[in-house]
């Protein structure tokens, strides 16, 4: 096929992401696990690319872990996500940006479910002033904020001290990328490259001199399962999962592994450890974990922010294999510090992985 | 036709996820828990579409509706459009709302998980919190979690976070107006309600088994239904 023609089948797997003047819209994982990389978003947004983004105070969960657990009905997931919009509204912004996958799902699925059954969202609007007082208009854009970091990826590596290559061989580092189920496998025309082809972390990879791994379970699900996870006695589900992309990513010898959500950050981080614990089996090399980034963290690394600014401490893989191979600067002394560098206790090391 | 069955054609989410099944089993083949459990949503939809009302009661009183960890993989790839991982979530309402979740082993794990997700939305407003992710009920988080959990002050204040304080920021503290404006969501939609009938089913489970509904034996149960349900057959 000729150069054009592909160029314009690509165009049908492309999304609108608004260019500026974004409300925000939090991240119940990430803000828990990652607090460091919603922090490195806003400092992008607004420092590195001089675009206004709100961040409200009185937002709060959209509900979307309760929802996927069967404990929340339907309607209260809708009103809860419709009193977002009413802040949004409120505030004058009408770009829904939003720093979790599972909520990308939610409000995506609300948004069609008010398109096709217009009653529903009547409904909505009769529960939330009823509940509130409040009214809302409907964005006029909704990205993941994952998007806008793809949008302006060569803006952000155009500020870059780093980029994603190995300094002591000169070649692209080996990279695992995972979008998260939910950010297309429902509606797939709502995420960059649709379910087929995404494009919105190997973009990145890509654009910031790194080179995407295609292994054969690529897709697979990271195994969250929601109710599988949230109840001890069947998290077997969610490590097996997990355990199946392992197996299969691991003789590319990938450098990092890159996740779109903040769920399958943290489970394809903490379930190598897990593994190593039961099995004492390893999926890095050198006796290395393989470390698990978020976008947000890798972007704040080619922007040369310090390690533990971003939080990369709070993973339980080290992430200093990564570190090293980038030859990025870092102080190891102050890796387990507080906020003015005082030294907190270490964390007990584990048996068998780093 | 009963009750039940009425609510479930009724639902959106039936009406959007479930047109017509041709059987063709994509979605079991895609499926990660049909790779897991003894599960299969082809099956799942064929009885379904039959709309037998006795082969429906059994679904929604055993584990197989359960089985489903809601990637939604088989939205993707279904050749009619419809979509199991909604209607397992059509059925996991009739459950709950019929009392039948409380005859499967699985079905009874949402008390645990009232007793958590739903707890923190409504205290805290957020789906998870620092304070209630303790290393005792989260051993696969690992020692660094430890860590964090101990030090959550210093160690979230040395990430710009604004844990539990006014104004805005990662953690924040959800001021009471924003809580109250949830509570009232919930009492308004019918969230409340569902969690009512969650508490109740599980009290009267309690009761069958032949204990008191005390707050001691309820959290029993809760652990119960948490951590050693594995060898426990309905």
């Amino acid at each position: 096929m000729k150069k054009e023609g592909k160029q314009q089948i690509w165009k049908d797997y492309q999304k609108e992401i608004a260019d500026d003047n974004y409300y925000f819209q939090r991240s119940c994982i990430r803000q828990n696990f990652f607090p460091g990389s919603e922090y490195a978003f806003l400092k992008i947004i607004k420092e590195e690319l001089g675009k206004d983004i709100f961040d409200d105070a009185r937002q709060t969960t959209c509900t979307g872990i309760g929802y996927h657990s069967d404990i929340i009905p339907f309607e209260t997931t809708q009103t809860v996500v419709a009193r977002h919009f009413a802040l949004m509204t409120e505030k004058g912004y009408h770009n829904f940006v939003i720093s979790c996958v599972t909520s990308f799902g939610i409000y995506s699925e609300i948004f069609e479910t008010w398109k096709e059954f217009p009653g529903e969202l009547e409904k909505t609007r009769y529960y939330l002033k009823k509940a509130t007082g409040r009214e809302f208009e409907l964005p006029s854009n909704m990205t993941h904020a994952s998007d806008i970091i793809y949008k302006f990826r060569e803006q952000i590596f155009s500020k870059r001290k780093y980029s994603l290559v190995n300094k002591n061989t000169g070649k692209p580092l080996k990279i695992v990328e995972h979008i998260g189920c939910h950010y297309a496998k429902i509606f797939p025309r709502k995420g960059v490259g649709g379910a087929e082809f995404p494009q919105v972390l190997s973009g990145m990879i890509e654009s910031w001199g790194g080179e995407v791994v295609d292994y054969p379970e690529r897709r697979h699900c990271c195994g969250f399962g929601f109710r599988h996870y949230n109840v001890m006695a069947d998290r077997g589900y969610s490590v097996a999962n997990s355990k199946k992309k392992f197996e299969s990513m691991a003789p590319y010898k990938p450098d990092a592994i890159i996740c779109n959500c903040p769920g399958c950050t943290m489970f394809m981080d903490k379930w190598q450890y897990v593994i190593a614990e039961m099995e004492n089996k390893i999926y890095g090399t050198n006796g290395n974990g393989i470390p698990v980034l978020t976008y947000e963290e890798l972007a704040g690394l080619v922007l040369g922010y310090d390690p533990w600014d971003l939080g990369l401490q709070m993973h339980q893989i080290d992430c200093e294999s990564l570190l090293d191979k980038m030859q990025i600067e870092y102080d190891p002394e102050l890796k387990y510090a507080g906020k003015n560098g005082e030294k907190l206790e270490i964390p007990i090391q584990p048996n068998y992985v780093h | 036709m009963n009750k039940i069955l009425e609510n479930i054609i009724n639902d959106v989410r039936y009406k959007e996820g479930l047109k017509s099944c041709m059987n063709c089993g994509i979605c079991t083949a895609i499926c990660p828990a049909a790779e897991f459990y003894d599960y299969d949503p082809r099956l799942l939809l064929t009885i379904v579409q039959s709309k037998d009302e006795d082969q429906i009661e059994e679904l929604l009183k055993s584990d197989f509706i359960w089985y489903c960890g809601q990637c939604m993989s088989c939205k993707t790839r279904c050749p009619r459009g419809n979509c199991p991982g909604l209607i397992i979530n059509v059925l996991r309402k009739a459950s709950q709302e019929s009392g039948y979740f409380t005859e499967s082993r699985m079905g009874r794990q949402q008390y645990a998980i009232l007793r958590t997700i739903g707890e923190n939305i409504l205290k805290y407003g957020y789906c998870v919190h620092p304070e209630r992710l303790t290393p005792e009920m989260h051993p696969e988080q690992g020692p660094v979690w430890e860590w964090i959990f101990n030090n959550r002050k210093e160690i979230y204040a040395r990430l710009h976070a604004n844990l539990d304080n006014d104004g805005p920021g990662t953690l924040r503290k959800i001021s009471r107006e924003t809580l109250d404006e949830i509570h009232s969501i919930f009492e308004v939609t019918g969230g409340m309600r569902f969690f009512q009938l969650i508490e109740k089913y599980s009290k009267k489970k309690v009761k069958e088994m032949g204990f008191e509904q005390d707050e001691k034996n309820m959290n029993r149960y809760f652990m119960h239904v948490y951590k050693d349900g594995i060898n426990d057959s309905s």
